[in-house]
């Protein structure tokens, strides 16, 4: 019986292993929701870059700012570029069935990709952008292969090439001088993007982690109150 | 009572209470089911599960109502107003991850509930009617959480949703009617998901107070089971007072309040630092919207209903012109109600598994561990070695059962003691 018990769990780990995905070897990322600064720039790179294409359809822009330490009218003035109001949600003015036409599926809303992928996901598919004329937009990613986005951080990152040594791709060059950013700024600008996007995926998370202390706190301290109340009473069963 | 009526009306709350007990058992209920009902005094842990039951179901209970008052069940607009509690409504957060996490732990207390009453045979003659409504309830509860699962209208709730009903469809000649029926629908759609809401907020809660209401009549009236596996009943004083029992409150009373407290402490370390406990208690793909044209890489159930789910998958031939997928439907009810069996199965002279012999103890334990190896077997996506693994532990499942009138009656026990052992 043993044998057979050590046999299913030896069999547990194949099991584990078919999950599978890509084999690009990534990069960390430790999301930090105290940092206003990184998720403020993180904000501005996302209404430039992104909002186009991509809403935060369950996110408002008042709820972001007031949190984010933005005052509303400079939010208004910098942050929003349609005739939206501060208390809107950041819906994206691309139309649905059209962008379905150009790039062959609806953009998707990003306001919880960090929770359905993983922040760390996201960090890493953002620099993976290399040129690959095989494809229709001249551009894949080593994340999410075969992507029908286009990268459009180009500008900031310049043109990244793959590098092949015995077929084997896996190191990816920036040709110097093609970017706004250098690697160190970029890869920080993409930390911030990532950063603002985890947050926006749960904003009352670091709420909730403060009211958890609280919450565990009073817990202990009424739990020494109800185990001296149970002891009290249970000294005169003889048990 | 005649004594106090000749001194004349009492004044204050005494007289208050005097004038309702005249009108309303409200004394003599509570001393029914509270401060006069004995119960052993030899509990241990594994007898808080009961009352944490009800605690966590007071929680859904609550937190559902809070809920519902923002919840939107259309297709358009049930998976935005769950981000709106989310985001816009004043700690909707909390009320949303104390139900969801509520449900989880809904399954992890009765699960030891359940377990409790394996190991000192709590389903035993003169309980066999408690075993069986408890089984109604289990049966309800996971109904509840089955249709609960869909109204976040996520990627994950619809396919899951999807898988489950399409087992109907597996049953032969009413199969397919029967699976348009339950949806509504030629698909899962809004009209589903509107039923759903109806059976997750209004029925199923209705059907599940009534038979926990059921279950603690019963209960009382039979007294409860304790881990020696005796009838305390059998050992009364003058008074009628089981010398092993003492009364439910204040001692049992003090007792579960504090282990509502540590109890809370778990729960409320996941709601506030885990709530999406590494995808088991929160699928990663239920944070994308649900979409009848992308499947899941992966589908899953929770992880409270896994167990079952690789009995399901394990079952992976036909059988008398019957497809693989009906008699995977089979196993899974078959193992979902054999439990229901219990009573008359266990021959033993005794309850208790202190004083069974070893055969019970080994065929518990590993039932236990099948369950477990099945339940992270339905989380994982089909193997090889896994769909063999799950036909083992699925025999071996149903081996406890099955072989319990044997090995109940031939084992060696030991002699149950007159009096609670502590």
């Amino acid at each position: 019986m043993k044998k057979l018990l050590l046999t299913l769990l030896l069999a547990m780990p194949v099991a584990a292993w078919s999950a599978g995905g890509s084999d690009w070897p990534m990069e960390d990322f430790e999301g930090d929701l105290h940092n206003l600064p990184s998720l403020q720039h993180g904000f501005k790179l996302y209404t430039n870059y992104c909002l186009g294409c991509h809403g935060l359809q369950f996110q408002r822009y008042q709820r972001t700012a007031d949190d984010l330490g933005i005052p509303h009218d400079i939010a208004l003035k910098n942050l929003v570029f349609t005739d939206q109001k501060i208390g809107d949600l950041m819906t994206t003015a691309m139309p649905k069935e059209e962008s379905k036409a150009w790039f062959g599926a609806a953009p998707p809303d990003l306001t919880m990709v960090t929770r359905v992928r993983e922040p760390h996901w996201v960090y890493n598919y953002l620099k993976t952008f290399y040129v690959d004329e095989s494809r229709p937009l001249g551009v894949n990613n080593k994340v999410f292969t075969n992507v029908g986005m286009p990268n459009v951080l180009l500008d900031l990152q310049g043109v990244q090439r793959q590098v092949c040594t015995d077929g084997v791709c896996d190191e990816l060059v920036v040709e110097a001088g093609t970017g706004a950013m250098n690697p160190e700024e970029f890869d920080a600008a993409i930390y911030d993007l990532t950063n603002f996007l985890y947050y926006v995926s749960e904003p009352a998370r670091l709420e909730r982690q403060r009211t958890g202390v609280f919450v565990l706190l009073f817990l202990i301290i009424f739990g020494s109150f109800t185990y001296l109340l149970n002891r009290e009473y249970w000294k005169d069963i003889d048990h | 009572m005649d004594k106090t009526e000749a001194q004349g009306p009492k004044s204050g709350l005494a007289g208050a209470m005097e004038w309702l007990d005249k009108r309303f058992p409200a004394t003599e209920t509570f001393e029914y089911h509270m401060s006069k009902y004995y119960a052993p005094k030899n509990f241990n842990f594994w007898y808080y599960f009961g009352f944490l039951a009800m605690f966590v179901l007071v929680n859904q209970l609550i937190t559902g109502i809070w809920l519902t008052m923002n919840y939107v069940p259309s297709g358009d607009g049930a998976f935005a107003s769950v981000e709106y509690i989310m985001r816009d409504v004043e700690y909707g957060w909390l009320m949303r991850y104390l139900h969801s996490t509520g449900a989880s732990f809904f399954f992890v207390v009765i699960y030891l509930h359940m377990y409790r009453a394996l190991r000192y045979g709590s389903y035993r003659g003169p309980r066999e009617l408690l075993w069986l409504i408890g089984m109604a309830i289990f049966i309800a509860l996971m109904a509840e959480g089955f249709f609960g699962y869909l109204l976040p209208w996520g990627n994950m709730s619809y396919w899951g949703a999807q898988v489950i009903v399409s087992l109907f469809g597996a049953i032969p000649y009413i199969g397919p009617d029967l699976m348009e029926w339950i949806r509504g629908d030629f698909l899962m759609s809004e009209t589903t998901l509107n039923r759903f809401f109806a059976l997750h907020v209004v029925a199923l809660p209705l059907v599940l107070c009534v038979l926990i209401f059921v279950h603690l009549v019963a209960l009382h009236h039979v007294g409860s089971n304790n881990p020696d596996g005796i009838e305390i009943k059998k050992n009364k004083d003058e008074n009628g007072i089981p010398k092993d029992g003492i009364p439910f409150h204040p001692y049992y009373t003090v007792h579960d309040i504090h282990a509502m407290v540590v109890f809370l402490f778990i729960f409320c370390a996941v709601v506030f630092f885990a709530p999406e406990m590494g995808g088991y208690f929160l699928e990663k793909p239920n944070f994308e919207m649900a979409d009848p044209l992308k499947t899941p890489d992966h589908i899953a159930p929770v992880w409270y209903y896994t167990p079952f789910y690789a009995m399901l998958r394990a079952a992976t031939f036909p059988l008398f012109g019957l497809s693989a997928k009906f008699w995977g439907f089979v196993v899974m009810i078959g193992a979902i109600v054999i439990p229901m069996a219990l009573p008359w199965l266990d021959r033993s002279p005794v309850k208790s598994m202190r004083y069974k012999g070893s055969i019970s103890r080994i065929m518990l334990m590993i039932f236990v561990i099948s369950f477990f190896i099945l339940g992270y077997l339905g989380t994982q996506a089909p193997s090889k070695a896994g769909t063999i693994a799950a036909q083992v532990c699925t025999a071996l499942y149903f081996a406890y059962f099955i072989l319990m009138p044997w090995y109940t009656r031939v084992e060696k026990t030991q002699p149950e003691p007159e009096r609670v052992t502590g």
